[in-house]
């Protein structure tokens, strides 16, 4: 049956759910974005303890010190939900994915420097580890935290980083020519090589860490906030100045990803911050005992690719990092 | 005794080759239609080719393509670059 | 100058891409990271078995996904532009999409965050990896429903409140506990009740005839996230049989673990798929299959040739199928019997089928429709008609497990209601059949935690005593439940009806 919609009169009775009216104030529409994050993590009525954690609920406010009135303001400032998510990482993925075509058919990152490739085998390809590592960080913020936008975002973020470390080993199969060896080689250097010990053994530490919010701050703010500078700034840009552009070309996701998801760690962190006094305290507390170690986890690193402008370019990443932390309002003499 | 696999698709134009090439590839397959929907079930195994499924479109297929259109399945899957498998094993 | 490289084939770049990124930590033990897969007793000796058919990477995951998504959004803005719930076979028809989000969504959602935990909890790479698709794909359902039925919240009721009766509603402490029973047990119990058990054995019930139905009934918007949705399911449900030979291959002590959880979740999910059943037979207008035949193809045929191929691991049907298969004659009437007695303590409307939809029932269920429940149906009508519209004033006696009101009926007499008694620390708990009292005595300690809904309003923690603050407990007004003829929904869709150049639908039965 078709209708004539001209002579028909339909009046909607309401605009939105009325847990989204209360929120957002009568009459207001709410964006798609909206609408999938508000009023959707159970909050009562729970009915059975979870076996593998009885002093809690299923979704409980306590696993993170960190308080929030609402935990739903931990908002994220691009306003992914699914679809607006995907369809922006599958954008990119097209993007990236000429630019891999036309690295792979003309034999690009193979024709640069011998030593130039040496380094980034060495650098770059162990790195997948780490993405791996954020990955497991990710799901368990996604898993245990609490409120729909921390969780939602985290879990994109966890996906995100599976697609990081993937992305890597692609470039690790241009440099070999599809031989898987050259993984094998990153991961026995990325177990047993000094140089990484530092930052492996912090990203263990990280994995038996319970307070989620600790975790979000020490992962998605710390660890990324200087790795990703050191590999795909400075190091990029060091590869590019030695006749490297192709790398570039391969790596250019990473540096788009990370400027958008450094804008979702300062602000839902921020918004933690501005909540309360005690909560800045705690989270100015637990970048005040990571920072320190995760800097000394790079040094060895830095010092590998840079030698002697190794504490130059550190000190620069840490600068950035000290201002990020100022506008998120907290002191920087941690930094 | 009940021994059928079976792979539900989506009942749209994308469909339409994967299905005719299910039914040219599989003597045993039964398509049964339903609103939006359509649901082949095959005694034991099922095969999807992709050289079927190309021929009947005229051009390029990648067998992952079929996640557009399944809506579900049933049986133990082998997939690789060229067949999609269905199957029971006794 | 360079080598020609190796051409790598589909399993080779899964392998690559997703293999070797874990390691065995050193500086933490990996029990310590992974402090959860051991506890239920499965044992795993090599977690690199775990195969994924599908070999999903993360380019083609966002590639195929975002395709999906630009087609269900250009659709969903179609249905909101064009007023397409207009085009629905009844206004009756709506309720069926209000349970879906009062009762299904809610589990999507829960779904999404226990699969993360999945996703983080397997010490295994491959299955961890298989975990978190499945966990972003649950996040994927939930909000693509939550914007396929926003449109219709804005003209029919019982959608407006779905955020808070969802955790309180009795009839959803159905779906509530079920899923909250899956997600507080383990891991490798939760991926066998929701991956195996339901996604495989019974959501085919779900996705496939009621989705198809919807089609049916002009509803574009849950036809087209319905079918997208079960896209992704169709992976979930691979994840499923995967894990369960999986477990079965690792150690021969696993066998009588899974097999016990096969058999509780087995029931667990096919007393649940009672609700869907009956919004298949009673709730849509137009009709594609009833609930018997759904079970007759899905189970009997589809599920059993399952579970011949599963006997070479030892594992044997579920418990109890056999009285699943006896009551498929009546689990659905036994259901909307209950639902239209108390349906002024939901939001949802309820109504007596027109005749011509009693004389399909009669086909499709036969002499045990005619002699039981037809005549029920025909004496309610004719009270209605008399103005006295039968509601049941007591609240029922809720089962223990799976906490739908005990009215189901003995395997072999339909006349007989089954009442089954287990006592646990000086507490008598009720049970609606031998399958969840076997449920209840394996884990008494587990089951006498729930929250009872009955006996939480007698106790007065639901609002007050009475049905008008237990429905304001709930943010139920009294317009948006009870009775669908002569309600707002059944108002505005005659005014629509009036309006249109060609009126339709099924006619009022009074």
């Amino acid at each position: 049956m078709s209708i004539d919609i001209k002579t028909t009169k339909i009046e909607p009775r309401r605009v939105t759910f009325e847990h989204i009216a209360e929120k957002l104030g009568e009459g207001k529409t709410p964006s798609r974005y909206q609408e999938v994050m508000f009023g959707l993590q159970h909050e009562e009525v729970f009915h059975y303890r979870p076996t593998w954690d009885p002093g809690h609920e299923i979704f409980d406010a306590d696993r993170t010190a960190v308080n929030m009135g609402d935990y739903e303001d931990l908002l994220d400032p691009r306003r992914y939900y699914y679809g607006t998510y995907v369809i922006q990482r599958s954008r990119q993925q097209e993007s990236l994915e000429k630019n891999f075509a036309a690295v792979e058919k003309r034999g690009l990152l193979n024709a640069l420097d011998a030593s130039l490739i040496e380094k980034i085998r060495k650098v770059v390809i162990p790195f997948r580890h780490v993405e791996w590592g954020a990955n497991n960080n990710n799901l368990f913020i996604a898993a245990y935290g609490f409120g729909t936008p921390i969780t939602v975002a985290a879990d994109f973020q966890g996906m995100d980083r599976l697609g990081n470390a993937q992305y890597i080993t692609r470039i690790g199969l241009i440099l070999s020519n599809n031989d898987p060896a050259i993984l094998d080689q990153a991961k026995s250097e990325w177990l047993d090589e000094p140089m990484w010990q530092p930052l492996r053994k912090v990203i263990e530490d990280s994995f038996v860490i319970k307070d989620w919010f600790e975790l979000h701050v020490l992962q998605n703010y710390l660890i990324d906030g200087i790795f990703h500078p050191l590999l795909f700034q400075h190091f990029d840009d060091e590869v590019v100045a030695n006749g490297g552009a192709s790398f570039a070309m391969v790596t250019e996701f990473f540096v788009d990803w990370f400027a958008e998801s450094m804008r979702w760690a300062d602000s839902t962190i921020k918004t933690a911050v501005k909540e309360s006094d005690e909560n800045r305290a705690l989270i100015g507390g637990w970048i005040e005992k990571w920072l320190p170690v995760v800097s000394q986890a790079a040094e060895p690193l830095a010092g590998f690719i840079f030698a002697d402008r190794s504490s130059e370019v550190l000190e620069r990443i840490s600068d950035q990092l000290a201002a990020r932390t100022g506008k998120i309002g907290i002191s920087a003499r941690a930094a | 005794m009940a021994e059928n696999v079976f792979i539900a698709l989506q009942n749209n134009p994308d469909a339409q080759p994967i299905i005719e090439a299910i039914v040219d590839d599989n003597p045993g397959a039964v398509v049964n239609d339903s609103p939006g929907m359509v649901k082949i079930d095959c005694p034991k195994r099922l095969v999807i080719k992709r050289v079927t499924v190309e021929e009947k479109i005229g051009g390029e297929f990648n067998l992952q393509d079929i996640h557009l259109t399944l809506i579900s399945l049933s049986g133990n899957i082998e997939e690789d670059d060229d067949e999609f498998v269905l199957h029971w094993n006794f | 100058m360079a080598e020609k490289p190796k051409r790598l084939n589909l399993n080779q770049k899964y392998q690559l891409m997703t293999r070797g990124l874990d390691w065995e930590t050193t500086y933490q033990s990996m029990d310590e990271v992974f402090p959860y897969d051991r506890y239920e007793g499965i044992k795993i000796k090599d977690w690199d078995k775990w195969q994924d058919p599908f070999r999903l990477t993360m380019d083609a995951y966002w590639k195929y996904q975002a395709e999906k998504e630009r087609k269900l959004y250009a659709i969903l803005d179609s249905v909101a532009q064009n007023n397409s719930q207009l085009n629905i076979s009844d206004g009756r028809y709506m309720n069926a999409v209000k349970i879906w989000m009062q009762g299904v969504t809610p589990l999507e959602y829960a779904a999404f965050r226990g699969f993360a935990m999945l996703g983080r909890g397997f010490r295994g790479a491959g299955a961890r990896v298989a975990c978190q698709f499945q966990s972003i794909d649950e996040m994927r359902h939930y909000q693509t429903q939550v914007h396929a039925f926003s449109h219709y919240n804005k003209y029919f009721n019982g959608f407006n409140q779905y955020s808070r009766i969802r955790d309180r509603a009795w009839y959803l402490s159905i779906p509530k506990s079920y899923f909250e029973d899956a997600v507080s047990a383990g891991p490798f119990e939760l991926i066998t009740a929701i991956s195996f058990s339901f996604e495989y054995v019974l959501t085919n019930l779900l996705f496939m005839p009621f989705v198809s139905g919807a089609a049916y009934n002009g509803d574009m918007a849950t036809t087209t996230f319905g079918f997208s949705a079960q896209s992704d399911e169709s992976r979930h449900m691979t994840l499923g049989l995967e894990i369960i030979k999986f477990m079965l291959e690792q150690h021969e002590d696993n066998l009588p673990i899974v097999q016990e959880w096969l058999d509780k979740w087995f029931w667990r999910g096919y007393r649940l798929l009672g609700l869907v059943g009956t919004m298949m037979d009673y709730m849509l207008p137009k009709k594609v299959m009833s609930w018997r035949q759904a079970w007759e193809i899905y189970w009997e045929d589809n599920g059993m040739a399952l579970f011949n191929d599963l006997a070479r691991y030892g594992l044997r049907p579920p418990k109890h199928h056999e009285a699943a298969t006896k009551e498929k004659y009546r689990i659905t009437h036994e259901f909307w019997s209950t639902i239209y007695q108390f349906s002024h303590a939901t939001a949802l409307y309820t109504w007596i089928p027109t005749t011509e939809e009693l004389d399909w029932l009669s086909a499709e269920y036969g002499e045990l429709f005619d002699t039981v429940y037809r005549p029920r149906y025909e004496y309610w009508q004719e009270l209605h008609e008399k103005g006295e519209r039968f509601f049941q004033k007591r609240l029922p006696v809720v089962c223990n497990v799976c906490q739908i009101p005990i009215f189901h009926t003995m395997p072999d007499d339909p006349l007989m209601n089954c009442c089954l008694v287990s006592e646990y620390k000086g507490t008598k708990h009720q049970m609606c059949s031998q399958g969840c009292l076997d449920i209840f005595n394996r884990e008494p300690e587990k089951y006498c935690q729930a929250y009872i809904p009955p006996q939480q309003i007698y106790q007065g923690n639901c609002g007050g005593a009475s049905l008008e603050d237990y429905r304001k407990w709930l943010h139920i007004k009294d317009e948006e439940t009870g009775e669908y003829y002569g309600s707002e929904d059944h108002v505005m869709w005659e005014q629509w009806q009036a309006q249109a150049a060609k009126p339709t639908g099924v006619a009022p039965a009074s």
